[in-house]
């Protein structure tokens, strides 16, 4: 519904670029198989190379998997790097080459090229160690207003303006960094 | 803030019926919200959801129906709001509801929209006459010819006990049904949930 707000605070079990003291929390609600993140994934570097240290982002799965059959064996992929220190490499490289497949050969490729033992990750992926925190990932999302990928929120409130428009992304931050 | 018609989501239509109208996005709808609100009787409907099947309101009672009225299928995004409850409906199911999406389209479109987007739960075509399911439930915009974006959660007893217009360009998302369903489940008289906003 209109005026969604976050349920699910960003906690220690996030995964976060910068600080969760940042005067502003970006956290995104992604799909790794879905087209419109993967235009955002450079939007949000441009903003973070813009607003500096004032943000931190966070990033939350979302995969819809009914429509998005590759989206949740990414999304383990990406998680199981993140049980080996790699998250943010792993999640840049599919978003990266999202258009070159996410088949299991393909989240192997990149598990490798992140430096990471590709047969290693195939096996989390395999038995979905990680598909629990997905799901709870998902319905965090679904409770707090998630419509759609990507879906945007910035100290916990849903951005519903256009994220393709950096210049009025990047207002609509640092103006939340303002003190009201 | 309302989201606006155009933004590439993997669910916002980026042609909503009415995106080139100044009502898209920022007003409320156009002319009084008069969708029917809680406590009111749910009007009965029998409408195919396949050229060969019929799907009517009496077939649910005694159990909880969501009605999910929308403008059209064939939003050009991979995703839209049937394709977030159709992912979201192991949720509604454990907090014992039903759901199904009702819209101007014919038959043959539901199916072929349906297939292709692996959903799991009917799509009602209120097709002839053409909207006057979505009338009866004061979900209909005339100017566009197509349902309103509303939600209704009817009861066991075919009482409607919340209900929610969207804006026509904005997927409302699926907290506002998940919320009231459990309100529901919470209560135990038959007063109508207090959490139907039709702003």
């Amino acid at each position: 519904v209109s005026g969604s707000v976050l349920k699910v605070p960003v906690g220690p079990k996030d995964h976060v670029q910068g600080s969760l003291e940042a005067a502003v929390i970006l956290v995104m609600y992604g799909d790794y198989e879905c087209p419109h993140c993967a235009r955002a994934h450079p939007i949000v570097k441009t903003l973070q190379r813009r607003v500096g240290p004032l943000m931190g982002f966070v990033f939350r799965n979302f995969p819809l998997t009914e429509i998005h059959p590759h989206a949740e064996p990414a999304a383990e992929a990406a998680e199981a790097a993140a049980a080996r220190g790699k998250f943010w490499a792993m999640h840049d490289m599919i978003y990266e080459h999202q258009q070159e497949g996410l088949e299991l050969e393909d989240l192997a490729q990149y598990s490798a090229a992140v430096g990471l033992d590709p047969m290693a990750v195939a096996q989390d992926v395999a038995s979905h160690v990680y598909l629990p925190r997905i799901r709870e990932d998902f319905m965090g999302g679904v409770r707090s207003g998630v419509n759609g990928t990507p879906t945007f929120f910035i100290n916990g409130v849903r951005f519903d303006g256009d994220w393709t428009e950096v210049e009025s992304f990047a207002d609509a931050i640092t103006q939340a960094a303002v003190p009201a | 803030m309302q989201q606006v018609a155009g933004i590439p989501t993997c669910e916002m239509p980026m042609t909503a019926p009415d995106s080139n109208s100044a009502s898209s996005a920022g007003a409320p709808a156009r002319g009084p919200a008069s969708i029917l609100a809680a406590g009111a009787r749910a009007p009965g409907f029998a409408l195919h959801s396949t050229p060969d099947q019929v799907v009517s309101l009496d077939e649910f009672r005694g159990r909880t129906l969501v009605l999910a009225f929308y403008p059209a299928d064939w939003s050009p995004v991979c995703g839209d709001q049937m394709a977030l409850y159709n992912q979201v409906l192991p949720e509604f199911k454990r907090l014992g509801a039903e759901i199904v999406g009702i819209s101007v389209d014919g038959a043959w479109c539901h199916s072929a929209f349906s297939s292709s987007r692996h959903l799991h739960f009917p799509l009602l075509s209120d097709f002839e006459p053409k909207g006057a399911v979505a009338r009866s439930y004061g979900a209909y915009r005339s100017a566009e010819g197509v349902a309103e974006r509303a939600l209704f959660i009817v009861d066991g007893e075919g009482i409607i006990r919340w209900s929610y217009l969207s804006p026509v360009g904005v997927n409302p998302g699926a907290d506002g049904i998940l919320d009231a369903l459990e309100s529901m489940q919470g209560e135990h008289s038959h007063a109508p949930a207090t959490a139907g906003a039709t702003s």
